[in-house]
């Protein structure tokens, strides 16, 4: 190799180096997150608190204007039985916006399905409700900047610049987005953005009268939900899928995803 | 280089131009990648604000308090003691001056969503006292036997 062409070559792997290292360092959320410790809200959610009254769904789409009678909700509550033989039997009638007030399991095209108290092993509700994910599906999906994660870990639809291509409602493992029928755009749980910033609580959780539904600060260690999720045995849903979800379950059984 | 490949080469430069063009004055200042890189803080920024601006309807018992004192005691005093206000009166938006009266939720169906009994083991439900919505009573409201603030029937 000629000196020239070697000092030539020299240059320009230096240079493309350093700028993909620099681009590497810019686009680390991990670092950016670190520099941040002050503030990162999560959810917790205690299932045996739950009495599925559906107050929390009644509540989240008065509070956030979503179509009372469409079938779309920002959360909703499932219940759980789990039989005595091991059969897992599951159903949300409307999201559980007028609560669970009959004994008969909604088995969709199967019809009512009434079980037998002495046959029933375990019975429980599972509020769910968008996870704000650490890494989130959605976000990374969307190709024109509309869902995105803000400093404080929530994730967010603008919704003046979702062309609604529907990515992210496909790329969410846990399905709680959807298209919005009033604004015609993609939708979801906002953690009442505009409630939790000024100091207040949650729609979902200021409804809930039995305190099944929390939220506070991960990184304030004196928060009581940032305690119980360190130091209590509490689960998420869908580990494997890599999102680290926000959402904070006690009482969360294997059916359960 | 021959016109006929210069041609073609304008057009491709020209569409980028405009591109360039259309973008300068559509996208806003404040769109970018933020502080958190491409993959999960490309937004505009004012879009936060716009979503902490959205406007609040329940307002919460402390609200209610604060020209309500002898409704909110009386609750506070009897089994439904953790009930906030607003899941039986609708939210209280801008009241009293939008709505000047809350409308309240009387009905049936409101009360047996905690006391429609259900035998589900390993949930509070279970601790609630509960009726058979198809026998007890049916027709009436619960109210017109329940007093919502104290509903326990020996304590009236």
């Amino acid at each position: 190799m000629k000196r020239r062409d070697f000092l030539k070559n020299t240059a320009v792997f230096i240079t493309g180096a350093s700028v993909s290292l620099s681009a590497l360092e810019l686009v680390d959320p991990k670092e950016v997150l670190a520099s941040r410790p002050d503030l990162r809200w999560g959810f917790l959610v205690d299932t045996y608190k739950c009495v599925g009254c559906g107050m929390c769904v009644k509540a989240c789409k008065l509070e956030n204007d979503i179509p009372y009678d469409a079938n779309v909700t920002r959360t909703w509550v499932e219940r759980y039985v789990i039989m005595k033989s091991g059969e897992v039997v599951k159903d949300s009638p409307k999201g559980a916006r007028d609560g669970f007030t009959s004994k008969l399991v909604d088995q969709g095209e199967s019809g009512p399905r009434l079980l037998r108290d002495k046959e029933i092993a375990q019975g429980f509700f599972v509020p769910k409700l968008c996870n704000h994910c650490t890494l989130p599906a959605c976000v990374q999906v969307c190709p024109v900047g509309a869902t995105y994660s803000t400093a404080d870990g929530v994730v967010l639809v603008d919704r003046k610049w979702c062309i609604g291509c529907g990515y992210c409602i496909m790329g969410c493992p846990y399905g709680v987005r959807f298209f919005h029928p009033v604004v015609h755009t993609a939708d979801k749980c906002t953690f009442c953005y505009h409630r939790i910033t000024k100091g207040g609580n949650t729609a979902c959780a200021q409804a809930c009268p039995f305190g099944a539904r929390r939220i506070g600060n991960l990184r304030d260690p004196n928060d009581p939900v940032a305690k119980e999720v360190l130091n209590g045995r509490v689960g998420i849903l869908r580990d494997e899928y890599g999102t680290k979800p926000n959402v904070y379950y006690i009482g969360l059984n294997k059916e359960v995803h | 280089m021959k016109g006929h490949v210069w041609r073609p080469l304008y057009v491709v430069i020209g569409i980028v131009v405009l591109l360039l063009l259309f973008r300068f004055f559509y996208v806003p200042d404040d769109f970018g990648i933020q502080d958190q890189g491409f993959t999960f803080g490309f937004h505009r920024l004012s879009n936060e604000q716009e979503w902490k601006d959205f406007p609040a309807k329940y307002k919460g018992t402390e609200y209610c308090n604060e020209c309500h004192d002898d409704k909110v005691a009386s609750i506070s005093s009897s089994q439904h003691e953790m009930i906030p206000c607003e899941d039986c009166h609708g939210p209280a938006r801008n009241h009293p001056e939008d709505p000047e009266k809350l409308v309240v939720n009387r009905s049936r169906e409101l009360c047996i969503r905690c006391h429609s009994k259900l035998f589900m083991p390993s949930s509070g439900r279970n601790d609630i006292p509960g009726i058979d919505p198809n026998t007890h009573n049916t027709g009436m409201e619960c109210s017109e036997c329940h007093n919502p603030h104290n509903p326990s029937l020996e304590d009236m």
